[in-house]
């Protein structure tokens, strides 16, 4: 076995051992919450009696730790559970909201990264010039707003004023693909511009670091253009730390959008654990946050992957 | 009540309006019926008014959640009641517009053995959605939802007094009550009390979301959106005009505004005060409010130092800038609050004769607040935007007027999440809201009866309690009034709810949406029921 | 220092005054506001007005005074966060690249377990049990974001440690504080420059977002993130009002991020490089 598969397969074990913690945790948490389900529920129409009857119905009248054992007999056989609050079962509605979410991190994803990359690289390259300062006030600017504010600034425009796209994206599952692309398209942006920043200064500032290395410095006597210096000789050099920001980026564009979700009414994934958490609907918080989990996981260890590959001697370490 | 006459009137017109009867026909039907001098213009007004048919209604409204059911006892807020209350089901009586109780399902009622017993007739001839026949056995399996101790309902605490409901044959409902209760029929106006086609065991299926309403369920995905199409075999006349609803849940009022701005929706409840004039000003947008008793409270609780003495709750009463409230937090939009739960939708609400406006003083507070032996006093006051919107705006606003008074209040800003569980009734003094009821009855049974389960205060007068069971029963107007009246005043100066302000709902449309003149106020968007009251031009 | 300065190129010169203009603002608050932090002065909404500059926010309070107190209260709060965060984050990340081992792998996990729960949905969860008292506030932010500072920091040492003479300096047998600070420190400082800069101003837009869930600063304390979102649905009827909010913070964030770049530029020793 190389020793690449052995560092996957030994992640990937630890990744399975951080998923049961967060379960623990998120379970530990809703507990401490004030209040339960069925208060949460029942608002203001909570008496006393209404909410006995109603515990005793979910089975929430049992001790906390059986009911998480309970639950994790049923992740162990693949059965995410049933939600509190509906009755409904989890994988069929978490399905849907799950894919709405890769969907729309995905789209901000293809805009934002090549983006990124490509602005940081030149950004480097021409460092100091007129244009770096100028991506780096834009994008400096962009990431300062807040999201919600940057998403109105973007309707106001793109969508009250200039009417290109819909002010709400009002997605469902029977729409074509290509009106779903479209709808998706604004909040795609507002994510772009708030990710844009972070990875396109990492990768800047990781480049730049490389090229004071002396074999940067070698390259640069031999007569090689600064571009070729930059993109054969600094880039795999710094992939570490602008792989890391990125993997870090994507995993905020998939567990980190509620906002976004709220202002263009977008049926994702964190909405929906916004509301289960104001309902104390531990199953569906469960669910979604595994999948949270293993989203962000899976990224940082292909994150992780790449900057072992790109630097082989990471691969032996003492 | 709907006269035999009136309805036959409804029918008529309703075929005008869609089209569906001639001049001819309609001029000689009703010149049958010896209303021949009214009938042009009965013609006029029903093929002018002519709400047309067609249409998809795309509301966006607030209050939805992903954890949302179709059970009639769990609506929780405005989404699922707009969607069950509003589109999918009928209860046995409504209120209208007006504000009086007319019948729904239930035809016709009566009280007797001093309003203990109730008997309902059941209307004939409706349908479910299924196809199903609405029978006695459906009402009471409806009613009985709510009811019993395994019952989950929120519905629970207002038919606390029903001991039992029965059939009485196939279109007769007998309904027993612990006490008294010359308002019943209007509770069985509370959006919680649907009526469900029945299983045949006892249990109602609202699992299906089938109803007698006027638009069945199509596409229901809780928390996001829903929709529902037209009943073609809906029994209401007059009623229900557009092909199909599509209830959409913004939780952001930015977000429903831009919708309703770049036409993604005809419609919207819960228009911020802040941005309703701005809104307002918008070409091809209408914004238009309700009035009705929706109320906001400062509850303080009276079984804890120092809201147990009365001295120091009246100071409080006087330490708020009422219309510095009305200005700030409801832009206007509202009328100033007197202490007083009744509103002015309420029939017996107190005259200013009766019950001088109490203003912002001071000097009175500072007064009660020595009789009761405080040279000052710190109180928290603990508000979220759930308790009612802009309650730490108004707090903060309180914490300034209050300070010439010697109070210092501090404005404890607590998570929306969780509110009604851990602050409301907890801490003692709070920032709360109230729909408001149609009645006196069900206002102070709810809130200020010593035995509510939602006294929220947990204030106590034996006299108003007593008086609140002699009302019940009162069936002389000029009696009750006073009775009423009475206790407007006992709650205004003995009560721990500070009352400031009335809130109006604010909704906006677009220019092609047309309702009825006269809208309802006891919910927002015409009492819920805009999607069968209201059509496009 | 100061002759340091002098040489720098224009954009860090105008961050370096900049940075001082808002510690001024800062300190010298209550001098500088016209009305005092929680005054109400006027009506709500007052138009810009020889009395009220910026005129009034939703309950009739100065606007300028509330940008000013809040210079105070905003930039206190992310400093103290972003400082916490940092030394906490900083330290047990080049620790865990140095010690490696069971060390690194159980730090490695527990921060990998913090970072894998939703950082908003968690701080939300985090607040709702413990309160949002400005402490609670400040820890909590502090701690979701030590573990990302963490990352890069052992990261960024990585590639440091397996270089010849981090190795040279533990086999002479220095200790791990020197190691830490003469080599390792010096050496990823570009990275975790570049973090702090943006950090920074996450921490402002992190409690604006915190706001919009419901959950925000204790009134009436002022700060930015929350008063652009009072503010925002106004943009949407061309009203600028919560520009100025928007402004103050990206403003700030663009002067601390020249001196970042800037310094960043030093630590590159790309002084003499004329581009």
């Amino acid at each position: 076995m190389s020793s690449l598969t052995r560092i996957i397969l030994q992640r990937l074990g630890l990744g399975f051992l951080t998923l049961f913690a967060v379960s623990l945790i998120i379970a530990f948490v809703v507990e401490l919450l004030p209040g339960d389900i069925t208060q949460a529920m029942l608002g203001q129409s909570a008496t006393p009696e209404t909410v006995a009857a109603f515990r005793k119905e979910i089975g929430l009248d049992r001790p906390a730790h059986i009911r998480y054992f309970e639950w994790l007999g049923g992740i162990f056989k693949g059965d995410l559970g049933q939600s509190l609050a509906s009755k409904r079962d989890i994988s069929e509605f978490v399905g849907t909201r799950l894919s709405n979410t890769l969907f729309l991190g995905g789209l901000a994803a293809a805009f934002a990264v090549p983006l990124a990359l490509l602005l940081g690289l030149l950004a480097a390259l021409y460092r100091n010039s007129i244009f770096d300062r100028i991506v780096n006030l834009t994008t400096l600017t962009s990431i300062s707003f807040p999201e919600f504010f940057v998403a109105y600034i973007l309707i106001l425009f793109l969508s009250v004023k200039a009417g290109i796209f819909p002010g709400i994206s009002n997605v469902s599952t029977n729409l074509a693909f290509g009106d779903q692309l479209f709808r998706t398209i604004l909040p795609a942006l507002t994510l772009t511009l708030v990710v844009l920043a972070h990875m396109l200064r990492m990768t800047r500032a990781a480049i730049i670091n490389l090229l004071s290395s002396p074999y940067i410095e070698m390259a640069r006597l031999k007569g090689t253009r600064p571009f070729r210096v930059i993109v054969y000789h600094a880039l795999p050099n710094a992939w570490g730390p602008i792989v890391n920001v990125i993997a870090l980026n994507l995993a905020y564009l998939v567990v980190g959008v509620v906002v976004v979700e709220v202002v263009f009414v977008y049926p994702g994934l964190g909405q929906l654990l916004v509301d289960s958490v104001a309902k104390r609907d531990l199953p569906v918080v469960q669910a979604c946050a595994i999948i949270f989990a293993a989203v962000y996981i899976l990224l940082n260890l292909l994150a992780d992957i790449v900057s072992i590959v790109s630097n082989p001697r990471l691969l032996h370490p003492r | 009540m709907y006269s035999r006459q009136q309805k036959e009137l409804d029918r008529l017109q309703t075929k005008v309006a869609k089209g569906s009867m001639s001049r001819r026909e309609f001029l000689s039907r009703v010149s049958a019926m010896g209303l021949g001098a009214m009938a042009p213009g009965l013609y006029m007004q029903s093929a002018m008014a002519a709400p047309k048919q067609g249409g998809r209604f795309r509301q966006g409204v607030t209050g939805g959640a992903t954890s949302d059911v179709l059970d009639p006892g769990q609506i929780l807020d405005h989404y699922m009641l707009n969607v069950q209350f509003g589109q999918l089901r009928n209860n046995l009586t409504e209120v209208a517009p007006s504000g009086e109780l007319v019948p729904e399902l239930a035809e016709s009622w009566e009280g007797s053995n001093g309003a203990k017993t109730w008997n309902f007739k059941v209307r004939q001839g409706v349908e479910f959605h299924n196809g199903k026949s609405l029978t006695s056995e459906d009402v009471v399996d409806s009613l009985n939802h709510h009811l019993g101790e395994d019952s989950k309902s929120a519905a629970k605490g207002q038919l606390g007094a029903v001991t039992s409901v029965k059939a009485d044959g196939k279109y007769g409902v007998v309904v027993e009550l612990s006490g008294g209760d010359a308002d019943f029929p209007f509770i069985l106006t509370d959006y919680h009390i649907l009526i469900c086609p029945s299983n045949g065991d006892g249990t109602v299926d609202w699992q299906s979301g089938t109803g007698t309403g006027g638009f069945s369920l199509v596409e229901h995905e809780p928390g996001v959106r829903t929709l529902t199409k037209a009943n073609p075999n809906y029994w209401k006349p007059n009623r229900r005009f557009f092909d199909e609803v599509e209830t959409l849940q913004i939780a952001d009022s930015s977000a429903r505004e831009n919708a309703l701005r770049t036409g993604e929706l005809d419609a919207m409840n819960n228009v911020a005060p802040k941005t309703a004039d701005l809104l307002k000003r918008q070409p091809g947008i209408v914004v238009d409010v309700t009035k009705g008793n929706k109320q906001i409270t400062l509850p303080m609780l009276t079984n804890v130092a120092p809201f147990d003495n009365n001295d120091v709750r009246t100071a409080m009463k006087y330490i708020i800038d009422r219309e510095q409230w009305l200005q700030v937090v409801a832009r206007g939009y509202g009328e100033l609050g007197n202490d007083n739960p009744i509103g002015p939708a309420n029939v017996y609400r107190a005259t200013t004769d009766e019950l001088p406006q109490r203003g912002y003083d001071p000097d009175k507070a500072k007064y009660h607040l020595k009789k009761a032996g405080f040279d000052s006093l710190n109180v928290k006051f603990h508000a979220a935007e759930t308790g009612f919107g802009g309650s730490i705006d108004a707090g903060q606003m309180m914490a300034e007027t209050a300070r010439p008074a010697g109070i210092n209040v501090e404005v404890v800003r607590e998570p929306d999440d969780g509110y009604w569980s851990n602050v409301w009734m907890k801490k003692p003094f709070s920032a709360c809201y109230w729909s408001g009821r149609p009645t006196e009855n069900m206002m102070f049974s709810t809130v200020y009866w010593g035995e509510a389960a939602w006294n929220d205060t947990y204030w106590k007068n034996a006299q108003f309690d007593d008086l609140l069971l002699q009302g019940r029963v009162e069936t002389d107007s000029t009696k009750r009034r006073a009775i009423y009246v009475e206790m407007q005043q006992i709650v205004h100066n003995d009560g721990a709810t500070v009352l400031p302000l009335f809130l109006q709902d604010i909704f906006a449309t677009n220019d092609k949406v047309r309702h009825p003149e006269v809208i309802g106020g006891n919910w927002e968007l015409d009492g819920c029921k805009a999607a069968e009251r209201w059509w496009f031009a | 220092m100061l002759k340091l300065l002098w040489t720098a190129p224009l954009s860090a010169k105008v961050g370096v005054v900049a940075i001082l203009a808002y510690a001024f603002v800062a300190l010298f608050a209550p001098l500088l506001a016209p009305y005092g932090e929680t005054a109400i002065v006027g009506s709500s909404y007052e138009l810009w007005s020889d009395k009220f500059i910026f005129g009034t926010d939703n309950i009739g309070r100065d606007m300028l005074t509330r940008l000013i107190y809040g210079a105070r209260n905003t930039i206190g709060i992310a400093f103290l966060t972003v400082a916490i965060a940092f030394f906490v984050g900083g330290t047990l990340g080049m620790l865990a690249a140095i010690l490696g081992g069971v060390y690194d792998l159980v730090i490695g996990r527990l921060v990998d377990i913090l970072m894998a729960i939703p950082s908003l949905v968690f701080a939300l969860l985090l607040l709702t049990v413990f309160g949002t008292s400005i402490p609670s506030l400040v820890l909590i932010i502090a701690l979701l974001d030590s573990t990302r500072v963490f990352r890069i920091a052992r990261s960024a040492a990585m590639n440091v440690v397996v270089m010849e003479f981090v190795e040279a300096a533990r086999l002479r047998g220095e200790g791990m504080g020197w190691v830490i600070r003469k080599e390792v420190l010096p050496n990823i400082t570009a990275p975790l420059l570049a973090e702090f800069g943006l950090r920074f101003c996450f921490v402002f837009l992190f409690i604006a977002a915190l706001s919009f869930l419901g959950l925000g600063i204790q009134p009436p304390l002022a700060d930015w993130g929350s008063m652009v979102r009072e503010t925002a649905t106004l943009i949407n009827y061309n009203d600028i009002t919560p520009l100025l909010p928007a402004i103050a913070i990206a403003g700030l964030t663009v002067a601390v991020n020249f001196v970042v770049d800037w310094m960043l530029h030093l630590s590159s020793g790309l002084r003499s490089d004329s581009h």
